[in-house]
């Protein structure tokens, strides 16, 4: 498979502030590559010099085989880009907006406006599709944001955090849309804050910290990293606890954790579900009252906060991060 | 590269989008129109019984040319806070990202805001032809009147491009395009004949293309007061030309400075 995206040791600095520290990465193409990091990481301005709006200090950086600084006419025609924040002009309407956009990308009149209707079909905005953009929504502006982007049916598309801002449900129908993307065999390089979106898109992901990669692989060889599975089980009482520890200790493969304030007993095992059941026959000896249990495998929160000491979601807060972390680790159990 | 038919047609598309908006923001063509009239009516009735002119000539006449030139250049600067804006919004990070021509941006935003002038200044003929002021040449003159106005004005539209891609913050923008715009205009012979200036800021007024763009509107219409002679400078003595060579060379620095800046410039 050949690359389409290769990026070797970039550099970019914003004048005392080394944005990146020499980055290596690349896509193949058709595929995705969810690339990670704390705030400040340097995530955008990846996606701002592969889309040729600004130019890197040191390094090399290709699209499609073209040098984005080089040849940056030819990598846009190539490329479509989602940045961060919606960039769609207020006073257009949607169907405007995108029609503009695609006579931009050297679409003829005809083309362009089916397409704009295509789009705004596909992204629930037909019935807006007449308004001015100024009364849209901010979930509505960023899906005609990455409509913008589409319109050409561009070989490579880079989206930075392309669902930052929006419901539930839209997240699910960008989501599809993206998976329908890749299997007309578009290359995509995201950024996102979500794990779980990373997680369910990308092939492969890149974790950035402080402008350099930190970690790199599948979700598993990821998730692999930071450590296998668990069994963990909440009891009613601390002397249960006690109890129970003592029930599962022939089957722990490594140091088992009591937590006494929540009750709550951590073991490390391998097995999977044979484990799994021969933990409850040794529970059923014993007269405690098991409120839950559940095997938990290593999340991509997990993997974000034992590499980088932070959570995805907010660098700054540690009590948020802590929080986040036992939120996804309870709906996983 | 883009070939010359494609940055027109780029241009076009770009150009059509700024004057959607005025279409849509009301208060553009407000202002476009509205203040115009105001300032016409305003200063041919406040100004007109206080400043000197010889007998019979009327200051209708005198001051019309002074206002088409105040207001095309202040039009004009609309161009640098509306970049701004664009820049603040990310859409000019949206256009570099497109395949589209490098110029075709900045084009679109001088020709619309060309557009808005060419508005506002026929809205100023038709309330100055209503308060005394008259053309007094042939029709092909009073054309070269008006174009030497709004080519000028399309000139430092460039100028106030560049200005808005490098201070990007619309308002800082205006604030800043008044400070130089409002004395570059009333230090001229707008509203009043120059005799009247201390010798230092008479010497500057008659070097200021400002006043050379109101002269040669004022000659093109056959507005120039007989009884008031010109000054013995030769740019107020070649008024179109010294005009014309201003118009130029601004464009000549300004058109590739504000094309660099557009290319190198980054919203974030
Ligand atoms: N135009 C700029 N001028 C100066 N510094 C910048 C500029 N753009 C980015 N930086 C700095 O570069 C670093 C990386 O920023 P970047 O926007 O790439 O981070 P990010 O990973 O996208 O973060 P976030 O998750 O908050 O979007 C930060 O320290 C930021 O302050
Ligand atoms: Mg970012």
């Amino acid at each position: 498979m050949t690359d389409a995206v290769v990026v070797e040791g970039l550099v970019k600095r914003f004048g005392e502030n080394t944005a990146l520290g020499g980055v290596d990465l690349t896509v193949s193409e058709g595929t995705v590559l969810g690339l990670l990091g704390p705030n400040g990481a340097g995530k955008t301005t990846v996606v701002r010099i592969l889309s040729t709006l600004l130019q890197p200090d040191a390094g090399r950086a290709e699209v499609v085989g073209l040098d984005v600084g080089t040849q940056a006419d030819q990598v846009r025609a190539m490329i479509g880009l989602t940045g961060q924040y919606a960039a769609v002009d207020e006073y257009l309407t949607g169907h405007e907006n995108l029609e503009m956009v695609g006579r931009l990308y050297r679409l003829g009149k005809r083309e362009a406006k089916a397409r704009a209707g295509q789009l705004l079909e596909r992204f629930d905005l037909a019935d807006a599709a007449h308004r001015p953009a100024k009364t849209y929504s901010g979930g509505m502006r960023r899906r005609l944001d990455i409509a913008a982007s589409l319109i050409a049916r561009p070989r490579v598309l880079f989206l930075d955090e392309p669902t930052t801002g929006l419901d539930p449900r839209s997240r699910l129908g960008m989501w599809e849309f993206i998976a329908d993307l890749v299997s007309d065999g578009t290359t995509i390089l995201l950024t996102t804050q979500y794990l779980e979106e990373a997680d369910r898109l990308a092939d492969r992901m890149v974790v950035i910290d402080r402008g350099k990669v930190i970690a790199r692989g599948t979700a598993d060889e990821l998730k692999a990293q930071v450590g296998g599975e668990r069994l963990e089980l909440t009891v009613g009482t601390v002397e249960q606890l006690v109890v129970v520890t003592d029930a599962l200790r022939p089957l722990a493969h490594g140091e088992l954790h009591a937590d006494r304030q929540t009750r709550r007993l951590s073991v490390p095992v391998t097995g999977g579900t044979d484990t799994l059941a021969e933990a409850l026959r040794r529970l059923a000896g014993t007269s405690a009252q098991v409120l839950d249990i559940g095997l938990r495998r290593p999340d991509l929160d997990d993997v974000f906060l034992t590499l980088t000491g932070r959570s995805a979601e907010d660098a700054d807060t540690t009590t948020d991060a802590e929080d986040s972390a036992t939120v996804s680790a309870g709906a996983q159990s | 590269m883009t070939t010359l038919a494609e940055t027109v047609s780029d241009s076009v598309v770009i150009t059509k989008r700024n004057l959607i908006k005025v279409k849509r923001v009301p208060d553009l063509i407000v202002f476009a129109t509205l203040s115009p009239i105001m300032f016409v009516v305003l200063f041919r009735y406040i100004f007109g019984g206080a400043i000197n002119l010889p007998p019979g000539i009327s200051y209708a006449e005198f001051l019309l040319p002074g206002i088409f030139a105040q207001t095309v250049v202040f039009g004009s600067t609309v161009t640098g806070a509306s970049i701004a804006e664009d820049l603040q919004k990310g859409l000019i990070d949206r256009f570099r990202s497109l395949p589209m021509s490098r110029s075709a941006v900045l084009i679109g935003r001088t020709v619309a805001d060309l557009g808005l002038n060419v508005i506002s200044i026929t809205v100023m003929a038709l309330t100055g032809l209503a308060v005394g002021w008259r053309i007094n040449s042939s029709i092909g003159e009073a054309i070269g009147g008006f174009l030497v106005l709004l080519v000028f004005a399309f000139a430092i539209s460039w100028l106030m491009a560049l200005v808005g891609l490098l201070v990007r913050t619309p308002e800082v923008v205006n604030n800043a395009s008044f400070i130089v715009i409002f004395p570059l205009t009333f230090a001229s012979n707008a509203f009043v004949p120059l005799e009247s200036f201390p010798a230092p800021l008479r010497a500057f007024a008659e070097w200021n293309p400002v006043s050379t763009v109101v002269q040669a509107a004022r000659e093109l219409f056959g507005n120039v007061p007989a009884g008031v002679p010109v000054p013995d400078v030769w740019s107020l003595q070649n008024p179109a030309l010294y005009t014309v060579l201003w118009t130029v060379a601004i464009l000549v620095v300004f058109v590739p400075l504000a094309v660099r800046a557009y290319l190198r410039t980054a919203s974030r």
